[in-house]
């Protein structure tokens, strides 16, 4: 017997988690459905179903009523509504759940944030005699901006319309256009009856012409395991552990990507590098860890970490930021205020910081935006924040932990409003064009386009004088790629200015806005999953660190192709020194205009003594490094 | 392969630390309330390994009624001992030595003064501004709406209507001074969880939870363990039952279930298939309508 229930036990244990957030119009029969799915999933005791007799007599009613179950506290159920989020849990062989059930009602903004926060997939249900409402858009809308990659839409009451496909198409497809304007992963219609059950856990005798899948299944069977970031290593640091002299630990979790002991770690926003010499889970040393986890890291060197820093790859680091775009979410009573000063929790960290801007609130049933200063209870906005001490931070829609924060009202230590950091880079969007804009935009994402092409898009930055090899060395590195199958580019200097840049001069102004104009196009062919090899002098330090903001800190490869002036002038290959001696070209770098060298390159190339072979060889390896090749 | 993907074991697991270490992290004199039950020897193996190699920051707190099984005071001792925990046990001596007890005050106003005054009391005494303790949301229909952290005035009171939003799993810690915070790490374990996870980590637990021979007696409907000094009704004869129980509270309102199941797994297994929630046992949480829900405004956890 003992191996049988171990068998079992194994079974159970290896189980996946799978949290979901319910939300529906207060006459939806959300807590019917809820009931309904614990039940037939046979996860209602017996003494639970005994004291909901008791209730439903009390209500007034004749059967047994679902929703009494899950409107747990008594001011509640006088009411006869769920005034908070209620947490339910079940399981099957195949999955354990937990469902955040969130009421409905003009408060649904501030308790579906606290269930949707978390969730993998958001249940939707329309009352299918109502159609699609405005509380119906309100949620999809909530749950595309909480990312959860996930949605079902549960036509529910099929029993109410005499189990009509039609009626049930007309609600899929109206529903189906409006959510073309969200972000959301998946979408899935299920015509359902949660008082008779059809669907839900039994196939519908009612309703032959639904093939799809049936409520509990969906649940069970939909692929979550791929909605983590596997790709970008975030450790924001919890909580230093020094039990004795010998031992230092830094605890928290693996928020994002994966750790392996050994590897190099960047320590922001010190910027410290280190390796890691041990991770250890629970009372045993692994070789690695993923989110997430919660683990402790020892670092090889003694370095000055504390709570709220974050460890990262060298190769692939958040932003440090003290001014912050986020959509945010109020929820509390009293109104935004500009003057005041808040409290941030970002990850591990807690700093002071001030709104600098409200640019818009959103209409939830439009989409459209709103011209405002304030934000009041429920409202969704756009805002600028200025933070007293940088957070290190991602993007929101790129990762779930790093990219949140919540803000908490210091003299009333209420928390007052979540936000979700938006990239910076859409700061260059035509303001006027909009929100719908930005969301169409991210259907496809760059790890979408990384994953067709087999490569993740880099800018690898050639920097150096005149002569040094620069596009010598870019071109006999884009034929490798090339015949290696990769997609790449070369953006060089000489060419652009030909065409993109002809109106372009020499002077200082004119040279930064060539190396905008570049890094621009750079980062468009980024985004668009190709590898770049810019070929340009940019001399300057401050025009090189403009590049790498616009092209992003993770993408941004930057290589020093460091040829002494004698060797560049002695070949000459365009006779530019020459006239630059002479005074025919002004402020010539290297000869009449400064060259400012990087002071912290990826790669540094001295060709003086390097073959191109060696050269296209030195900046392979690189690539590999940074796995930007599959 | 590398594995990339947590269990619900796991990711429970991995959670509860990151909660533990926040507290710690967060508060200034956090404490861990110890029950002795199954969830606090969970509770602690999560905190053991939240801080290892280091030992558990915190004092346990164990707030003793006097009125809990001697298997209790045993397994609390030995227990405590071996890890090397740092052992607080709060009695309210003055109510104690007035004999307060269920059978003249009823259970309501036994558990007021023994449980929530009492904790009150030593929370107060000691100063601690966070409790760490082992409720699950699956246990009842009000903890059901209970937050990670929920927050509690300066008596110690809940407000369902008031609770604070809780997001992703940014909690927020802050307090004003008398004001404190009860924190509940298992918040969505269920009662299967977390015997897979004492069958898993072969964690220790009171024998009181295996099936065993035991004198016992049948009162409304429910199995109440024979104790000495104990007032029988009459017409109630103690007979022997192979039961077990499935919470551990104080004998005189802590009842027992029919059960074979005499280990570990086999409790895993009963788990598996039953049909009954483990309150059912508690007398107390059936004294009055929504009775958990009034203990908790008033201060209980």
């Amino acid at each position: 017997m003992s191996t049988t229930i171990q068998e079992l036990i194994e079974q159970v244990s290896r189980s996946e988690l799978l949290r979901f957030v319910t939300a529906g119009s207060v006459d939806d029969g959300k807590s019917t459905l809820i009931g309904r799915l614990l039940h037939d999933a046979k996860a209602i005791y017996e003494d639970h179903l005994a004291s909901l007799d008791h209730d439903s007599r009390k209500a007034g009613r004749n059967e047994i009523d679902f929703a009494l179950l899950t409107d747990g506290l008594k001011a509640e159920r006088e009411q006869g509504i769920t005034i908070d989020v209620a947490y339910r849990h079940f399981s099957t062989p195949r999955r354990r759940f937990i469902i955040a059930d969130t009421p409905g009602h003009e408060q649904y903004t501030r308790n579906m944030a606290t269930g949707a926060s978390t969730a993998d997939l958001a249940l939707i249900l329309i009352d299918a005699r109502n159609g699609v409402t405005t509380q119906s858009k309100r949620h999809a809308f909530i749950a595309s901006l909480f990312g959860i990659p996930h949605m079902v839409v549960a036509v529910n009451k099929m029993d109410l319309v005499g189990w009509s496909q039609n009626i049930f198409e007309a609600i899929r497809d109206e529903f189906g256009q409006f959510c073309t304007k969200l972000r959301i992963g998946d979408l899935e219609f299920i015509p359902i009856s949660a008082l008779k059950g059809d669907n839900v856990v039994h196939r519908s005798k009612n309703m032959p012409w639904y093939q799809g899948p049936l409520l509990l299944t969906h649940l069970e069977t939909i692929h979550i395991a791929s909605d983590q970031n596997l790709i970008d290593f975030r450790f924001p640091v919890q909580y230093v552990l020094r039990p004795h002299a010998g031992f230092r630990g830094y605890t928290g979790v693996v928020v994002s990507g994966v750790i392996r002991v050994g590897e190099e770690v960047v320590v922001l926003p010190s910027s410290r590098l280190t390796r890691i010499a041990r991770i250890i889970r629970g009372f045993e040393d692994v070789e690695y860890a993923f989110p997430p986890q919660s683990v402790t890291l020892c670092v090889a060197d003694n370095l000055d970490i504390s709570r709220g820093d974050m460890i990262a790859h060298p190769a692939n680091v958040p932003w440090v930021a003290r001014d912050i775009e986020a959509m945010l979410i109020w929820l509390d009573e009293e109104p935004l205020r500009p003057d005041k000063h808040y409290l941030v929790k970002h990850t591990t960290s807690l700093v002071r910081g001030r709104f600098t801007d409200v640019m818009y609130k959103i209409d939830p049933n439009t989409l459209h935006r709103q011209e405002t200063h304030v934000l009041t209870l429920n409202e969704i906005g756009r805002v600028s924040m200025h933070l007293f001490r940088p957070i290190m931070c991602d993007e929101y829609a790129r990762n779930r932990y790093t990219g949140a924060f919540i803000v908490i009202d210091p003299v009333t230590n209420f928390t007052v409003a979540c936000g979700m950091i938006i990239d910076r880079a859409h700061q260059y969007m035509n303001p006027t064009v909009g929100w719908q804009v930005a969301l169409r935009e991210g259907q496809i994402t760059a790890e979408d386009r990384a994953m067709v092409l087999g490569q993740k898009p880099v800018t690898i930055w050639m920097t150096g004088l005149s002569g040094s090899g620069k596009s010598t060395i870019a071109y006999a590195m884009e034929r490798k790629l090339l015949s290696d199958g990769r997609a790449c580019f070369v953006l060089d200097g000489d060419v652009v200015r030909q065409g993109l840049n002809k109106d372009l001069g020499f002077c200082a102004k004119d040279r930064s806005e060539n190396i905008r104009r570049v890094a621009e196009v750079a980062r468009l062919m980024n985004e668009a999953g190709l590898i770049v090899i810019v070929s340009l002098i940019s001399p300057f330090r401050a025009d090189r660190k403009n590049a790498r903001s616009i092209i992003g800190d993770d993408r941004f490869i930057e290589v020093f192709v460091d040829t002494p002036i004698e060797k560049c002038e002695e070949r000459d290959p365009k006779g530019l020194y020459a006239k630059a001696r002479q005074g025919i070209i002004p402020e010539f770098t290297g000869v009449s205009s400064p060259y400012e060298e990087p002071e912290n390159p990826d790669l540094r190339i001295d060709t003086t003594h390097l073959s191109v072979e060696d050269c296209v060889e030195l900046l392979l390896r690189l690539l590999q490094e940074r796995r930007v090749l599959d | 392969m590398e594995r990339l993907h947590l269990s619900h074991l796991e990711a429970l697991e991995a959670e509860s630390i990151h909660i533990i270490r926040e507290v710690v992290a967060e508060f200034e004199r956090p404490v861990m309330l110890y029950s002795v039950g199954k969830d606090s020897s969970v509770m602690v193996r999560l905190a053991q390994k939240a801080f290892y190699p280091g030992k558990i920051p915190f004092p346990l707190l164990h707030v003793d009624t006097g009125m809990k099984f001697p298997e209790m005071y045993e397994f609390r001792d030995r227990f405590c001992r071996e890890i090397g925990a740092d052992l607080r046990v709060y009695r309210h001596e003055e109510a104690i030595a007035q004999g307060v007890n269920p059978w003249d005050l009823g259970t309501v106003k036994c558990c007021a003064i023994l449980k929530t005054e009492a904790l009150l009391n030593a929370l107060k005494e000691s100063g601690y501004d966070a409790a760490l303790g082992g409720a699950r949301r699956d246990e009842e229909k009000s903890r059901a709406k209970e937050r990670v952290y929920s927050f509690r005035d300066p008596y110690g009171q809940w407000d369902p209507k008031n609770q604070r939003p809780e997001l992703w799993n940014l909690y927020n810690g802050r307090i004003r001074k008398g004001e404190s915070i009860r924190v509940f790490p298992l918040s969505n374990w269920t009662e299967l969880d977390v015997w897979l996870y004492i069958y898993r980590e072969k964690i220790p637990v009171v024998p009181m939870y295996f099936a065993k021979e035991r004198p016992m007696i049948v009162r409304n409907g429910r199995l109440i363990p024979v104790y000495e000094g104990m007032r029988l009704e009459p017409g109630e004869k103690p007979q022997m039952v192979t039961c077990r129980f499935r919470t551990l509270g104080c004998y005189p309102c802590t009842g027992a279930v029919v059960s074979t199941a005499s280990n570990v797994a086999e409790i895993v297994k009963e788990m598996m298939t039953v049909r009954r929630s483990e309150r059912i046992t508690r007398l107390i949480d059936h004294d009055q309508d929504s009775s958990m829900e009034q203990k908790k405004r008033e201060g209980y956890f």
